[in-house]
């Protein structure tokens, strides 16, 4: 427990390091707006189909993500505090609080997106409880992979290009789902609708944290 | 005794090509298009064995540290790469063939080609990076990563797409349909050009080993 | 607790790669004995000096958050060191160091020279039996010199310390010595 304590510990310097700055909010927030508004303008009065506009929303979700998820590591390389914090934090605390930090940075951006998808796009479902199922367990699949990807990045070069390419392959699996599961959700309210979706995203999300657990020392130690 | 195996390995391969070529009958509708199975399969199976076995020598460089094993699994990567766009290539002109259009993003498609981004990806990393041994970590670490989230493919990829495209999704080889003379054909195309991954990763590794003995000489 | 430290080395080489940075290292340190390592940049000094726990470490690329004041940066590491009364003794050590009166200050605010004193403070948080110091006397000032000189005195009568430097008048503060290089 003494992990998971020191993780609650760094996620909180983490989150106090964003207060002051906003930097990474700022980054993804922005992003995610700005491609709303360019989709939305581009479409203009043509219908799109509820089924584009799912891909939609995961596709302005996944690029946001992309442009701040990476931060969390990146910056600790280029501060030098990388080394700083090693000497006071056992690799797994250090997964898991940034981890903690990337999750709930994802889901204050959806919050503030969703709703404004909705508005701008003239999005609606039926399942309203299916998609915020379907967002939440995803997320959590999507933040644990873009920190484990981050981690590897932080010590490359080129980062920001680095991180989306290497990102994409590895989150494709949510995105598919996510996507699948918020097209059910324009017509169904049932969670036995989604079912597959929600089981292979919550599967993925074990099995990443799973694999980001087992592989995030040797990436740290480097 | 090499040079003979060596000597025996393209001569079966030569004898593929022919059979391939001049002997196997073509199957309905997809006329000469149908000799594209013997050359598109294995391509597709050498992608996947690669990717294993990347997998596989990025576990034991983890283990054991020694950078040798990150150079094969650098190695099984590269075939990997080459082949991988290979199959891409030549099951797009099937799919052209078979079905009209050279993209559809039908589970197999998608598949290959997400193996074509991981590769891609992979190379990526590598080139980022300058230190030897922090570029092979990072690199095992990805190649890992990589390999736990493909298996969802698998099970995800059919589900969306079979909701996207009423079509069934034939089987392109028409495995069912394949007379002897095609299954004979196919087989020993198989085997012959899994040797021939064995005899190209063999080499490479041979290569290795001489550029790592030089390394060490001239220290 | 009191206990008896010894470190002992030898035969200490390290690779980057096929590059060999030192080779065939031997010392040994008892409390109550300090180390001084010389060597030309790049020689490896700082690869060496990489070890940490029981240990307080001053280095250049061990920086401080510097969104956060420097009682923040403190307290974040207080806490994940378990460190009890960490509060005073922050207090206490910023005053030491001549940074009384700048603990609210995020740490951007502060020049080099008061960077470098704050990493004196981070190391000496947690009374470490063992303290190594790279560069330990870089962009300080000679009241910061002073203050410096007193901490290595003062490490080096019961406790470990080891520096890593090529300023001369530091390497006075080192018992024994080693030059590393090719």
């Amino acid at each position: 427990m003494q992990l998971v304590l020191k993780a609650w510990f760094i996620f909180q310097k983490d989150l106090k390091q964003e207060f002051k700055t906003r930097y990474s909010i700022n980054a993804i927030l922005l992003f995610a707006i700005v491609t709303l508004v360019t989709v939305s303008f581009s479409i203009g009065t043509f219908a799109a189909s509820a089924e584009i506009k799912s891909s939609l929303l995961w596709i302005i979700l996944f690029f946001a993500a992309m442009s701040g998820l990476a931060h969390i590591f990146v910056r600790e390389e280029e501060k030098h505090t990388a080394d700083t914090l090693k000497l006071v934090a056992q690799p797994m605390s250090i997964f898991l609080g940034k981890f903690l930090f990337n999750f709930i940075l994802l889901i204050v951006l959806e919050i503030i997106t969703l709703p404004l998808f909705f508005a701008v796009m003239n999005f609606s479902v039926e399942g309203v409880t299916v998609l915020l199922s379907v967002l939440l367990i995803g997320s959590i699949g999507l933040s644990a992979g873009a920190t484990m990807i981050a981690a590897i990045i932080a010590k490359a070069s080129a980062k920001g290009a680095l991180f989306t390419v290497l990102s994409f392959p590895i989150l494709l699996p949510v995105l598919i789902a996510g996507i699948s599961g918020t097209k059910i959700a324009v017509y169904e309210s049932t969670f036995k609708a989604a079912g597959a979706e929600l089981q292979m995203l919550f599967a993925y999300a074990v099995v990443v944290i799973t694999a980001a657990l087992l592989l995030f020392d040797f990436v740290w130690k480097e | 005794m090499t040079k003979i195996w060596q000597f025996a390995l393209f001569l079966w391969l030569t004898v593929v090509i022919i059979l391939a070529f001049l002997w196997a009958p073509l199957a309905e509708g997809l006329g000469e298009y149908t000799r594209i199975i013997y050359f598109h399969v294995p391509a597709a199976w050498l992608t996947v064995l690669s990717f294993l076995l990347g997998a596989i020598y990025s576990i034991i460089y983890i283990k054991k540290r020694e950078i040798k094993f990150d150079l094969y699994a650098e190695s099984a990567s590269q075939i990997g790469l080459v082949f991988c766009l290979l199959a891409t290539v030549t099951g797009s002109i099937w799919a052209k063939v078979s079905w009209g259009s050279f993209w559809n993003w039908d589970p197999r498609e998608t598949s290959i080609f997400i193996l074509l981004l991981i590769y891609a990806a992979y190379f990526a990393l590598r080139s980022a990076i300058e230190q030897e041994e922090r570029k092979a970590a990072l690199a095992a670490v990805y190649s890992l990563f990589a390999f736990v989230s493909v298996p969802f493919f698998v099970f995800i990829v059919p589900r969306i797409y079979s909701s996207l495209h009423p079509d069934p999704i034939v089987n392109p080889e028409g495995r069912i349909n394949m007379d002897s003379k095609m299954l004979t054909t196919f087989i020993s195309s198989l085997f012959g050009f899994t040797l021939f991954f064995i005899w190209i990763f063999k080499r490479k590794i041979d290569l290795i080993g001489l550029k790592l003995n030089l390394k060490k000489m001239e220290l | 607790m009191k206990y008896d430290m010894q470190i002992i080395v030898r035969s200490l080489g390290k690779n980057f790669g096929a590059q060999k940075v030192f080779k065939n290292l031997n010392f040994e340190l008892s409390d109550g004995q300090s180390l001084a390592i010389t060597g030309p940049n790049g020689s490896g000094k700082t690869t060496l000096v990489r070890v940490y726990s029981y240990i307080g470490l001053v280095g250049p690329y061990l920086e401080l958050y510097e969104e956060l004041t420097a009682l923040e940066n403190l307290r974040f590491f207080a806490r994940m060191r378990g460190i009890k009364d960490a509060f005073n003794r922050s207090m206490n050590l910023l005053q030491r160091l001549g940074l009384d009166g700048r603990g609210d200050d995020p740490v951007k605010n502060y020049s080099s020279g008061m960077r470098q004193r704050l990493k004196y403070v981070f190391a000496l948080l947690h009374e470490p039996h063992v303290l190594i110091l790279d560069e330990p006397t870089s962009n300080l000032d000679v009241q910061g010199v002073n203050t410096v000189y007193g901490i290595m005195t003062e490490q080096k009568k019961d406790k470990i310390l080891i520096l890593a430097t090529n300023d001369q008048a530091d390497v006075k503060y080192g018992d024994q010595q080693i030059a590393v290089g090719p």
